[in-house]
């Protein structure tokens, strides 16, 4: 189900503001690949490039290649709600649907996508929450609004319902911002389970989060406030915590920095 | 903590959270400084009168209707007729609402079944599929026709919509004809339909309007959750925009009932009175409680205008009861509405 992401030349713009200018990189397939980097460098705006959920914000617009296993996702006749479909996004702040019972929400992906069999539904069901680790704190109250969740509970309730349409790519921004550290734990040792399936990609602030979960790590910066933001180098995550090739990544990752 | 919770306090500590003097009491409730005093006397004092002035005229009211009632000879729910001054009863009063119940009802229930569906149209178009260029201009069109007098919208209906509805009212007739519901055998279409359709034109731009404000506060984070699973722009809004914005939605048609409930020039001058009910909402005729209050007050006698608001305040309670029940709709299923995410 994996796929490898290969990104060439990406600019991203706010109506006429560029938030990030040429990048290039390459996502391997059943990897865990964190984007670290200060405040405003364009770590959401490049995840989001990832899945064409840029251009729906208002001025959105797009330069450059994506490809997914080859397939470029911009290219022209490409259905951006097919690759939404594909790629799955988990946000930083948990959004459960909420009018939706818990197992509605997981659901809700399956019948967008039209076929699918009542009894299989229950399976899918079952197993994306046990995939979630969320299944035996709701499995006796599946028909409960999914809003009556904690927050880390409701954080896994939503990578269920990513998960639930097996996509290819899992995109996560900050999925444990809001979180507490038990909860936050849970989601990591989740991260680390379903990299077995998917290719997945994270956004975070928090540094250990980034050593402890990715294989590799991207670091983003920006020139000055209002310049766009720029990738400056991509590596093993080991790597750019211990000997970065380039003297900006150290100074952030060591604090020496903004 | 070692402080037993089931006996009572000492007695010194009860007399010293009870506020004794003037000035404790004052302090109990926030008001120690002068401007804070002034304000909580002005408030409270216009909050009273206020509920003075609406007992009395509730009062006045109810003692006119009950006056009217005590002589009345014929049933107020059940009768047929409209004869306060007992012209063909040997003087007799003899009069009763039902005629007036079902026309208000049935006008309304036309006029909600019309404009709801319109209007959610419209309001999603603009809050969701229109440029912004065009969505700003139709919104401030919808708002200039909530602006437009009711007589406008009375001769309007009298002298363009009505003529113009024979076509539409024998389309009915010859597909739906056989329910008798529907049954059009000619004549002037000034009947409950046409009351119903031109209402439903009336109260459009309130329901239009408040579900656009609904629809445009829904969380983007909602419908981001949506796109992302790969929804299309119309599953979209049935994801997210149309849950969201249910009780806003139920409120903006309540809104839009109270008005059709109470119109009263505009239904006086495209209906034609007729003090029966008809099965087919096409047969001219009918009546509704503001209409027929209107036509009948200024040549009423005393009694006669007693009975109008006999009439009157059963419109009240209906439209008492209307807000009641979407109330419990609206509160139903709160846990499952979209205002603590
Ligand atoms: N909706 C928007 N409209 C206009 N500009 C935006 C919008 N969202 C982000 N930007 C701008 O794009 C740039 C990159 O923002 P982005 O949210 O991608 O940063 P980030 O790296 O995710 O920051 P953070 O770590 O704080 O989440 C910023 O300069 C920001 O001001
Ligand atoms: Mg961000």
């Amino acid at each position: 189900m994996a796929k490898r992401i290969d990104v060439s030349g990406l600019n991203a713009f706010y109506g006429s503001h560029k938030a990030i200018e040429d990048i290039s990189m390459t996502v391997e397939p059943r990897s865990v690949t964190a984007f670290i980097g200060p405040s405003g460098c364009g770590k959401s705006t490049f995840l989001r490039t990832l899945n064409r959920m840029h251009e729906v914000t208002p001025g959105g617009r797009v330069e450059g290649k994506v490809l997914l296993d080859g397939d470029d996702l911009y290219g022209s006749g490409v259905d951006p709600v097919n690759v939404r479909r594909t790629i799955g996004m988990v946000f930083q702040r948990p959004n459960p649907f909420p009018t939706m019972s818990i197992f509605d929400n997981v659901a809700a992906g399956l019948k967008l996508n039209g076929s699918y069999k009542k009894s299989e539904l229950n399976d899918v069901v079952e197993k994306s929450l046990k995939g979630a680790n969320l299944w035996n704190e709701v499995k006796d109250r599946l028909n409960k609004p999914g809003s009556g969740l904690s927050g880390g509970q409701q954080q896994r309730l939503c990578i269920a319902r990513a998960i639930a349409v097996e996509p290819q790519v899992l995109l996560m921004d900050e999925p444990c911002s809001a979180l507490d550290p038990i909860s936050t734990l849970a989601i990591e040792d989740l991260i680390g389970e379903l990299k077995e399936r998917f290719t997945i990609v994270i956004v975070t602030h928090n540094m250990q989060q980034a050593a402890r979960v990715s294989d590799r790590t991207a670091f983003f910066n920006l020139a000055a406030v209002g310049q766009p933001g720029k990738l400056i180098e991509i590596d093993e995550t080991e790597r750019i915590f211990s000997n970065p090739s380039v003297q900006a990544t150290e100074d952030y990752i060591s604090g020496r920095f903004g | 903590m070692d402080i037993p919770t089931d006996t009572p306090p000492p007695p010194s500590h009860v007399e010293d959270a009870k506020p004794t003097t003037p000035e404790q009491k004052r302090a109990a409730r926030g008001a120690t400084r002068p401007g804070d005093r002034i304000f909580l006397g002005l408030s409270r004092g216009s909050g009273i009168v206020l509920l003075l002035i609406m007992a009395a005229v509730a009062a006045f009211l109810a003692y006119r209707a009950s006056v009217a009632l005590a002589d009345n000879e014929g049933n107020f729910l059940t009768t047929f007729e409209w004869d306060p001054a007992g012209v063909a009863h040997d003087g007799k009063p003899y009069f009763g609402i039902a005629v007036l119940v079902f026309g208000t009802i049935v006008s309304s229930i036309i006029a909600l079944a019309i404009a709801v569906p319109v209007a959610i149209g419209i309001a999603l178009f603009i809050s969701h599929y229109a440029p912004r260029k065009l969505a700003a201009p139709i919104a401030y069109v919808i708002d200039l026709l909530a602006a437009v007098p009711s007589i406008v919208y009375g001769l309007w209906g009298a002298l363009v919509v009505a003529p113009n509805l024979t076509g539409l009212y024998s389309w009915l007739d010859d597909y739906f004809g056989w329910t008798g519901v529907f049954e059009y055998e000619g004549g002037a279409p000034r009947s409950l339909m046409t009351v119903g359709i031109l209402l439903a034109i009336m109260i459009l731009p309130i329901i239009t309007n408040v579900s656009r404000e609904v629809f445009l506060q829904v969380p983007k984070m909602h419908e981001e959750a949506a796109l992302a699973l790969g929804a299309t722009r119309w599953e979209v809004i049935r994801m997210s925009v149309l849950p969201f914005g249910r009780s806003g939605i139920i409120s903006a048609s309540m809104l839009g009932l109270g008005r059709a409930l109470g119109e009263t020039i505009a239904v006086a001058t495209v209906l034609s009175p007729n003090f029966v009910i008809n099965a087919s909402v096409l047969d001219y005729g009918g009546g509704t409680f503001a209409q027929n209050i209107a036509s009948k007050f200024s040549e009423a006698s005393e009694y006669g205008r007693d009975a109008l608001i006999a009439s009157g305040l059963v419109l009240f309670v209906i439209t008492l009861l209307v807000n009641g029940a979407a109330r419990l709709i609206i509160a139903r299923r709160k846990e499952y509405s979209g205002a603590n995410a």
